[in-house]
């Protein structure tokens, strides 16, 4: 693997080929942040909090750090006027959909993004596939899945597969950055398994 | 079935039907194209061969079923060959006197002919009606020539000759830089030169390589690779064989739409056809390749037309994009390197190669070289399938192949490029169509989509609508796609049913600002196109929605009424019976009024009021007059006073 000299935010950056300028920021400890990224998950590039400002082959354009590759002599920007407003927006559109969480809120404080700007949409659940992907890559179980497009799009447990595997498992809790995972959980847990939802009810 | 196993025997092949065939015996070619399919084609077909076997000249004339010529407005088309008479909206009952006067007495029926709507004159060859006379058909002449189910008839005008030529003569690296030096441009939307693509796919190290037909047309109201497979497969399945060779490829796909049936019955049989001549398979034309191609069909998803998701589809996952780059061309399926053009791309492809890339570079702007196939649709007279050379204006399209704006309206903008495209007004009609050129203005080339409007048209709805079909087809990935459309969407539906509020424009224009830059895809990155561009170019008519509660145009329902004027109407009854949702009372003598409550704004009464009266009003932004007295509703006539 060759070394390739990049710049990042002014600064001379050291990467290996095949690193993404995400890998390449954080190893010089600079700070991108991300919503869908997971260091045990293959790069998704889905939230898009993640963009830089990258100058390369004569052109200036917003690029999402986790997936794009280090390239020789490549300029980035990890803060700018446009990438500063391009994530209020982004955080402004998923504050919609889940004003409470603390991933988001920490991140509209630093860029200043309203939470109120855009009405209350009815899913808690901002798509970062975080529990769709842990379950798919790292679990290889499938017990949660991407559910129809566009705005439809939603996630869902599989109840078949839901009733043989989550019970014990419950890995991708604590990776959901909103509350919604454990409420379609739960939805889940009381169409597939009534016997348990029943017995932590009743407390027996 | 004959093998045809060398480049020699081909030609051989090929004068052996030419031979066969007498040019000079009458045939009766009718489109079986979609279009005329609809208009009921299949019926005039048998009407034709019931008829012959009558007259019994079942021998002496022949029938061909063909592909879209294009005039679909003008549908069931037929021409009959070899004087290349056109008839219009032929019907079924039209047979007998078709075959017994123009077949036999070689007489001409006027009234099928095409009648010129500014100089009454009826004009009887094909090519000579403005809508084709103004053409440049290429790529969709030949639809009309032969039977899309035979692949003699391809071979008849000169088929596969391309391909023996690139096998016979041309190294592979040939074929790339004739295709370069040619200037061909993806015909599929972005404009990408398509030489260059071939290159670095043939550079590219990875084995094995593939080849790929984007055929997953979804634009609303498109249907140009639709004709183009559907009537002419060969074409772009000779495109693609010639491709595979120069890229070092021996595997093809065609991705098609499911919803469309016979496109997929026809290059399916093509693809038998060509197998069963030696034209696909091992050691073509004696040359040594060996090249196989099978069909894939869409399920029907806009964003799988995007080259990302088409191929993840083809693997059989869903269909979402991916990030570029890596390009196809280095990991593309399966992680190989893939070359993936549009269906029109691929059909330009034997034209290249047979004669010469300055075929291609004679034709066009400095940018944009060869033709361009568009489907005109909207307020235009002549609808249907165009094709033009690249530099030709907006409005030679528009008025000279398209015949100009029906009912005598205004016409008000152009829509090129399909839902990421933009709306082109007046003071842009004279651009040369052009990839650079469309940009300049904010609108794409698109695929080839292309929306007339008339004065009619809202613009507020028309980028609501769009936004509508992208809401619903953007794969939903990214957020910026996904929540920044669905933010647009509901601020253009607000202000369309007059709850727009001031800074709703700028808000817009900051949505769209990041969905553009931010999202993972080119359906993200063009979605607020129609947006952006109806506001540069009719801000007004947001304005008036916003502001005055108004909408020109008088489209957006919840911002128009319907007023019967007392002085004007004369009782006629006839809005007042054809009402649907019988609003509107009174009688005989007795003033017509509307019950605004139950009125739901369908526009019948506006549009059955007869001119003479024109006594019912439009309203958007003034409130309605009240309605008069009961007791004032009774018309007295003078002559009846007496």
């Amino acid at each position: 693997m060759s070394e390739i000299l990049l710049q990042i935010d002014g600064r001379e950056v050291e990467a290996k080929e095949g690193m993404t300028i995400l890998e390449a920021a954080r190893s010089a400890g600079i700070f991108i942040p991300t919503l869908c990224h997971h260091e045990k998950l293959d790069p998704y590039g889905a939230c898009r909090i993640c963009v830089v400002e990258a100058d390369a082959g004569g052109k200036t354009s917003l690029v999402a750090s986790c997936l794009y590759p280090v390239e020789k002599n490549l300029v980035v920007r990890t803060r700018s006027e446009k990438v500063d407003k391009t994530r209020k927006m982004i955080l402004e559109l998923l504050l919609a959909h889940a004003p409470d969480a603390p991933a988001l809120q920490d991140l509209a404080k630093e860029y200043g993004a309203d939470k109120d700007r855009f009405a209350k949409e009815s899913l808690f659940c901002i798509l970062c596939g975080l529990c769709v992907r842990y379950c798919t890559e790292v679990k290889k179980k499938n017990a949660i899945g991407f559910f129809d497009r566009g705005a439809r799009r939603e996630i869902s447990f599989i109840p078949e597969i839901a009733s043989k595997e989550c019970w014990n498992c419950k890995e991708c809790f604590p990776l959901c950055p909103t509350s919604y995972l454990q409420a379609a959980y739960h939805l889940t847990e009381a169409l597939a398994f009534p016997r348990h939802s029943i017995k932590c009810a009743t407390g027996k | 079935m004959p093998r045809i196993n060398s480049p020699a025997e081909l030609e051989e092949f090929r004068k052996d039907i030419i031979s066969k065939r007498d040019p000079k015996r009458p045939c009766i070619a009718v489109c079986t194209g979609t279009g005329c399919l609809a208009l009921g084609a299949a019926k005039v077909v048998a009407a034709f061969k019931e008829e012959l076997k009558k007259q019994g000249l079942q021998r002496k004339v022949d029938i061909r079923e063909t592909g879209c010529p294009g005039f679909c407005e003008r549908g069931p088309l037929i021409v009959i060959h070899p004087e290349e008479i056109c008839y219009l909206r032929v019907q079924p009952g039209d047979a007998e006197e078709i075959v017994s006067q123009t077949i036999l007495a070689k007489k001409i029926i006027d009234r099928l002919l095409y009648v010129d709507p500014i100089t009454g004159e009826k004009i009887v060859r094909e090519s000579e009606i403005p809508f084709y006379k103004n053409q440049m058909r290429h790529l969709i002449g030949n639809n009309i020539k032969i039977d899309p189910k035979s692949i003699d008839d391809y071979l008849a005008v000169g088929g596969y000759s391309a391909l023996a030529k690139a096998l016979g003569q041309e190294t592979p690296e040939q074929v790339v830089e004739m295709v370069k030096d040619s200037n061909l441009r993806g015909r599929g939307g972005a404009g990408f030169p398509a030489g260059k693509k071939w290159e670095f796919a043939r550079k590219s190290p990875g084995n094995p390589k593939y080849v790929v037909v984007n055929a997953d047309e979804g634009d609303p109201g498109a249907f140009m690779d639709r004709a183009v497979l559907e009537g002419n497969p060969f074409s772009v399945l000779e495109g693609l064989t010639i491709g595979a060779y120069a890229i070092g490829s021996h595997e093809g796909y065609f991705y098609v739409r499911q919803e469309y049936p016979l496109a997929v019955e026809n290059v399916t049989l093509a693809i038998k056809q060509a197998e069963e001549y030696g034209f696909l398979g091992k050691n073509i034309l004696g040359s040594g390749f060996d090249f196989t191609v099978k069909v894939h069909r869409g399920a029907g998803a806009f964003v799988c037309g995007e080259e990302t998701s088409l191929l993840r589809s083809l693997e059989g996952k869903p269909g979402e994009p991916r990030a570029r780059p890596p390009y196809p061309a280095v990991k593309g399926l399966w992680e190989k390197p893939t070359n993936i053009n549009n269906v029109e791309t691929w059909a330009n492809v034997p034209l290249i190669v047979t004669n010469g890339p300055e075929f291609l570079t004679s034709i066009g702007t400095k940018g944009s070289k060869g033709t361009k196939i568009f489907s005109l649709v909207g307020k235009v007279n002549n609808t249907g399938l165009v094709e033009v050379p690249m530099g030709i204006t907006l409005r030679d399209i528009i008025y000279k192949v398209g015949g100009g704006i029906p009912g005598g309206k205004k016409f008000k903008a152009v829509q090129t490029g399909g839902p990421s495209g933009g709306c082109i007004p007046e003071e842009h009609l004279d651009i040369k169509v052009d990839f650079d050129e469309l940009k300049k203005v904010g609108a794409i080339m698109g695929s080839g989509g292309m929306i007339v409007m008339d004065e009619d048209t809202c613009m507020v709805d028309v980028a609501r609508y769009f936004l509508n079909f992208l809401t619903g087809e953007s794969c939903g990935k990214c957020s910026p796609c996904r929540e920044g459309i669905r933010q647009m969407l509901k601020i253009l539906t607000k202000i369309s049913e007059g709850k727009g509020k001031e800074g709703d424009i700028e808000l817009l224009e900051e949505i769209a600002e990041a969905t553009r830059d931010a999202s993972l895809c080119a359906l993200g990155g063009t979605a607020p196109n129609p947006v952006l561009n109806t506001i540069r170019y009719f801000r007004d008519e947001y304005e008036a929605h916003i502001k005055e509660k108004r909408c020109p145009a008088y489209v957006c329902k919840d911002l128009i009424s319907y007023h019967i004027d007392p002085d004007k109407c004369q009782a006629c009854m006839i809005c007042l019976r054809k009402c649907p949702a019988q609003a509107i009372s009174g009688g005989k003598k007795q003033i017509h009024v509307i019950d605004q409550e139950k009125c739901t704004k369908c526009g019948t009464c506006f549009e059955v009021c007869p001119a003479r009266f024109d006594a019912v009003r439009r309203l958007s932004g003034v409130p309605v007059p009240p309605p008069i007295p009961e007791e004032a509703r009774m018309i007295v006539r003078e002559s009846k006073q007496k």
